[in-house]
């Protein structure tokens, strides 16, 4: 190869070069957009920070310098695509050149999402999306605070949600709500509702943070930290509603409760007046239905127990009634009675004699006796007398006397006769008697007694020798040789 | 209306309201206590009613004078 104007090629010292180098690659990308996945990312000390760029085939040295490196929007770190904005400069004294950048963004949506679930992860670990700490969502609240631009269709859905459903006290806190500056709008206006006095008259009792549908770098200011801890940190209950329902930023986590859209925020706030008015007349109804029930109850046993009262009070009258019957008969009965027995006494007292009278009666009745005695004595003995007198004049003394003379000396024979008889005899009965005495004293009971025998006798003293004469419960007396013994028969 | 329901929530009087109606209707106790809890109840319905009656839609933003603090003013929707 022959190069022929090779002699008229001027000759660059290295510096020279070097910084013609440095002007022209400066002076050409003086500002730039690079795309590529940040390695072997360092901060150094002095906070400045220094990475490398990479794509499949190339490498590119960059450097943030301190004051720039504060102002990203995320932490870099390796394995992340970022699109980094500055300029080219050159480093002559080692060859090199590289990219001071002034600003760095996520590049693509996996990057994002990445970025997301790792910021999600340290919010979760740190606490901030705790069940513990949601707060109620406020039944009726007075006042509604809704942080979200004022402007477009999600502020015009939220108010006329809640006008349709319960007309309310609504504060808007206008914000942008994507780009430079709206995470920092939308967390002082969280922090400023909270921040006001219950006392302003202003403070709302409940959020709605608010937003529209929109890609993930639309919605990203919802992931921002700052606007997360202010949600968490809210005292006042928030509602977020960021995107459509399919869209999901950390704020809904941070929130109380997380609503699909805006509108649905508003429904959540406030219930529908004209549901409460129905069930208020219908809770009017039921107590009224109740307490009159509770009425007609006691006054229907009321009914019954006066109906009762009265049955108990004629049982009552008609007992009386009776009783006033009976008390009737029984007086009358009882002057029956006494009528009757006043008669009977009268009608016996007639009969009744005083005893002086009854002793002159039977005096003289005595007398009257003895009178008829005497009278028929009397008679009697004159009839005996006349009787005797005429038996007496036929008596003849002679005969009489013969045969007194003739009968005595036929007594005289016979005395003779039985003396002699007599005594023969009596010698012999007393020889007999005297054997018996001996006998009848052997046999006599009172011997017998001695011996231990006892004699029962009835109540009439009479021996009983057979058990056909007794019967059980008798009375029978026991005789012993020295007494007697009453005894009952079993 | 008694004072202490003139200070209830909304939602306090209606739940409360909810109770008196419930016990109501159980029938249980006596018809003193019956009558209390109704002329209760009524007094609820009564404060509920008012809050329902008295809601009206008012608008207003959030303007920051240049210290910072905030004040309302009517908000226009636009």
């Amino acid at each position: 190869m022959l190069y022929l104007n090779e002699h008229n090629l001027p000759i660059f010292s290295v510096s020279e070069l070097s910084s013609a180098l440095k002007k022209t690659v400066e002076d050409q990308f003086s500002l730039v957009r690079v795309r590529g996945e940040i390695s072997g990312f360092k901060r150094a000390t002095s906070g400045h920070v220094y990475f490398t760029l990479k794509d499949q085939d190339a490498i590119l040295d960059a450097v943030a310098w301190r004051g720039t490196a504060l102002k990203f929007p995320f932490n870099p770190e390796d394995g992340l695509e970022v699109i980094c904005r500055g300029k080219i400069t050159t480093f002559p004294g080692r060859s090199k050149y590289q990219i001071i950048v002034d600003s760095m963004e996520l590049a693509g949506e996996g990057a994002l999402l990445a970025l997301l679930e790792k910021r999600k992860q340290k919010l979760l670990a740190e606490g901030l999306f705790d069940p513990a700490r949601k707060k109620p969502i406020p039944f009726l609240p007075l006042i509604i605070g809704v942080i979200t631009s004022p402007t477009g269709s999600v502020i015009r859905d939220i108010l006329h949600r809640i006008q349709d459903r319960f007309p309310s006290r609504v504060l808007v806190w206008p914000c942008l709500v994507q780009g430079e500056g709206a995470k920092d709008q939308i967390a002082a206006a969280i922090n400023g509702f909270n921040q006001l006095s219950t006392t302003s008259g202003l403070r709302p009792d409940l959020l709605i943070v608010a937003r529209g549908g929109g890609s993930i770098e639309d919605l990203w200011t919802f992931n921002e930290e700052i606007v997360v801890r202010a949600a968490a940190n809210s005292s006042i209950p928030l509602i977020s509603a960021i995107g459509h329902e399919t869209d999901t930023t950390l704020i809904d986590f941070a929130s109380d409760l997380r609503a699909p859209t805006p509108s649905a925020a508003a429904e959540m706030a406030v219930p529908v007046r004209q549901e409460l008015y129905e069930k208020l007349v219908h809770l009017q109804f039921r107590a009224s239905h109740s307490a009159r029930k509770k009425v007609q109850i006691h006054t229907l046993n009321l009914t019954n127990i006066t109906k009762h009262l009265k049955q108990v009070l004629s049982k009552f009258d008609e007992k009386n009634q009776k009783l006033d019957l009976y008390s009737e008969k029984l007086q009358h009965s009882v002057r029956l009675l006494m009528a009757e027995k006043t008669n009977t006494f009268q009608a016996i007292s007639h009969k009744i004699l005083h005893p002086k009278h009854k002793v002159q009666l039977m005096e003289q009745e005595a007398k009257n006796l003895f009178k008829t005695f005497k009278e028929s004595y009397e008679k009697t003995i004159t009839f005996k007398t006349n009787a005797f007198k005429q038996i007496a004049g036929f008596l003849k003394p002679s005969s009489i006397v013969n045969n007194i003379q003739k009968n005595h000396e036929n007594l005289n024979l016979y005395q003779k006769a039985m003396t002699k008889n007599v005594s023969q005899l009596m010698k012999d009965k007393i020889n007999i008697t005297q054997q018996n005495a001996v006998l009848l004293k052997t046999l006599s009971y009172e011997n017998t007694l001695n011996r231990g025998f006892v004699i029962v006798e009835n109540q009439d003293h009479k021996t009983i020798t057979s058990v056909e004469n007794i019967k059980q419960n008798d009375n029978v007396m026991l005789r012993f040789k020295d007494g007697k013994v009453k005894a009952k028969v079993q | 209306m008694l004072p202490e329901i003139k200070k209830m929530s909304f939602e306090e009087a209606m739940k409360e309201l909810e109770e008196i109606v419930k016990r109501l209707e159980d029938g249980r106790g006596n018809l003193e206590e019956a009558i209390d809890m109704y002329e209760r109840g009524i007094g609820l319905k009564q404060h509920c009613e008012k809050r329902l009656r008295e809601a009206q839609m008012r608008i207003e933003k959030i303007m920051l004078a240049d210290d910072g603090t905030p004040n309302v003013e009517a908000f226009e929707s636009v």
